[in-house]
């Protein structure tokens, strides 16, 4: 137990790389009020560009969200972080997360988006044209807002999903949680700053889990 | 284009390369299906076990979910890889890959299956039992089989995410996919190998996410 206590809740260790975590954690949350809006933005875009006519323009989307979700999101920044500087686009690893991420996330808010698009029955867009409402205002005021609110749950699901794995930054050196509790490890020879940065993903996403849980069961139930 | 191609598509790397990454490839399968085997029985026997209603059995079962739901994979992964070693429990990288994630889709699983056992109406429970079947037999021969329906298209798409993840075990020298490519861009420093990598994520998994897409419509929730 004394061994356990000193390896993992050391708080001599904790109180010395606290600073570190803090920062890490900072990192975490600007990165996270980053890419969560520009993949909801991003996601969208692709549902409300697949509701036009254009079939060219709808298989593209298909191939393009299909292309981006098989692809792992640690492959995708990888490749970003690595490949891309040798076409001398040599982006910050902040801006390379973001971009992975918004390639990534764009997909997988889009068919969550699409999904709920297609839920709004089409009488509800012929009712909002016949008041007169042209096709963008139809779909900025009555879709729309129905569309958002039929998959709030996946919507959540998804930002969860997300804010976890911010966590990959880590592989290309950005300083964010986890990155800076694995600094703090290899210098402290501790696991101290990894189980702190452990507990605080646990306590931040916790009431976003409990929350997921109860939509869920609605969910099924309702069926 | 004809440098684009040499850099991005260089044959001679290529070449060089493409065993290990078939190799990878290989390794990516093999923790893919432990991966989904473990996750997915574990996650049905807590189910079952939840519906036996010993409120100290359950509490340890919703504290584990909400656990393995609220880490981010790779924290999980680093805990088990770095931090237990300095208690003295050791794993290999595949091992803590298989692990988490295994972990993880048991957690998701184990919700998703409990949400389908409640939605199975009471009246299926006390008909079967009341025909003279046991409480065991009631459940895999009645409630299992019409939950379990219900489950497929979130259990698809939760299964897929996490099999994805298997390109974490990169970051703990797992030699699967990510790993061979990105060990083989840092010996010829040359991106070729990220490239075929890429390209053995997408035959891996565009299937996959094809079938996910053909399961949602086939099994989708009559709303």
């Amino acid at each position: 137990m004394e061994t356990l206590i000193s390896a993992f809740f050391n708080g001599a260790i904790l109180r010395e790389t606290a600073p570190y975590l803090w920062s890490g954690f900072l990192m975490t949350v600007l990165l996270t009020i980053v890419v969560v809006p520009l993949g909801l933005a991003g996601g969208l875009a692709i549902a409300l560009l697949s509701t036009l006519k254009s079939k060219v323009l709808r298989i593209t989307l298909i191939l393009y969200t299909d292309l981006f979700r098989a692809f792992p999101p640690l492959v995708l920044l990888m490749f970003i972080a690595f490949g891309l500087p040798f076409t001398g686009i040599d982006l910050p690893a902040f801006a390379s997360v973001a971009l992975a991420f918004l390639l990534n996330t764009s997909s997988y808010y889009g068919e969550i988006f699409r999904a709920g698009i297609e839920s709004v029955p089409r009488g509800q867009l012929e009712a909002a044209r016949s008041t007169g409402l042209g096709a963008a205002q139809t779909m900025a005021y009555v879709v729309v807002p129905q569309a958002t609110r039929n998959v709030i749950p996946d919507l959540i699901s998804n930002t969860l999903e997300v804010v976890k794995l911010t966590s990959i930054a880590s592989v290309v050196a950005l300083p964010e949680l986890l990155y800076a509790a694995r600094q703090a490890q290899s210098i402290t020879y501790n696991a101290t700053p990894i189980i702190a940065a452990g507990i605080i993903y646990l306590v931040c996403l916790w009431p976003l889990v409990r929350l997921l849980s109860r939509f869920e069961h609605r969910q099924i139930a309702v069926h | 284009m004809a440098k684009f191609a040499d850099t991005f598509l260089n044959w001679e790397v290529m070449a060089q390369y493409a065993p290990k990454i078939v190799e990878g490839f290989f390794v990516t399968i093999q923790l893919a299906i432990a991966v989904v085997v473990t996750g997915i029985v574990v996650g049905l026997v807590l189910a079952v076990a939840r519906t036996f209603r010993v409120r100290l059995v359950n509490f340890f079962i919703v504290l584990m979910v909400d656990l393995f739901r609220a880490l981010p994979p790779l924290v999980l992964i680093m805990i088990l890889y770095f931090a237990l070693p300095t208690v003295g429990i050791k794993f290999s990288g595949f091992v803590a890959t298989w692990l988490a994630l295994s972990a993880i889709l048991a957690a998701f699983s184990e919700e998703i299956f409990w949400a389908g056992i409640l939605a199975v109406p009471r009246g299926q429970w006390e008909a079967a039992r009341s025909t003279g079947l046991g409480f065991m037999q009631a459940m895999s021969h009645v409630v299992l089989p019409q939950a379990v329906r219900l489950t497929i298209p979130p259990l698809t798409n939760r299964t897929i995410a996490i099999t994805k993840g298997t390109a974490l075990g990169a970051t703990v020298a797992v030699g699967e996919i990510l790993y061979q490519a990105q060990t083989g861009y840092s010996f010829s420093y040359n991106p070729s190998p990220l490239t075929l990598g890429a390209i053995a994520y997408l035959i891996l998994f565009i299937p996959v996410v094809w079938f996910g897409r053909w399961v949602e419509t086939r099994f989708a929730w009559k709303r």
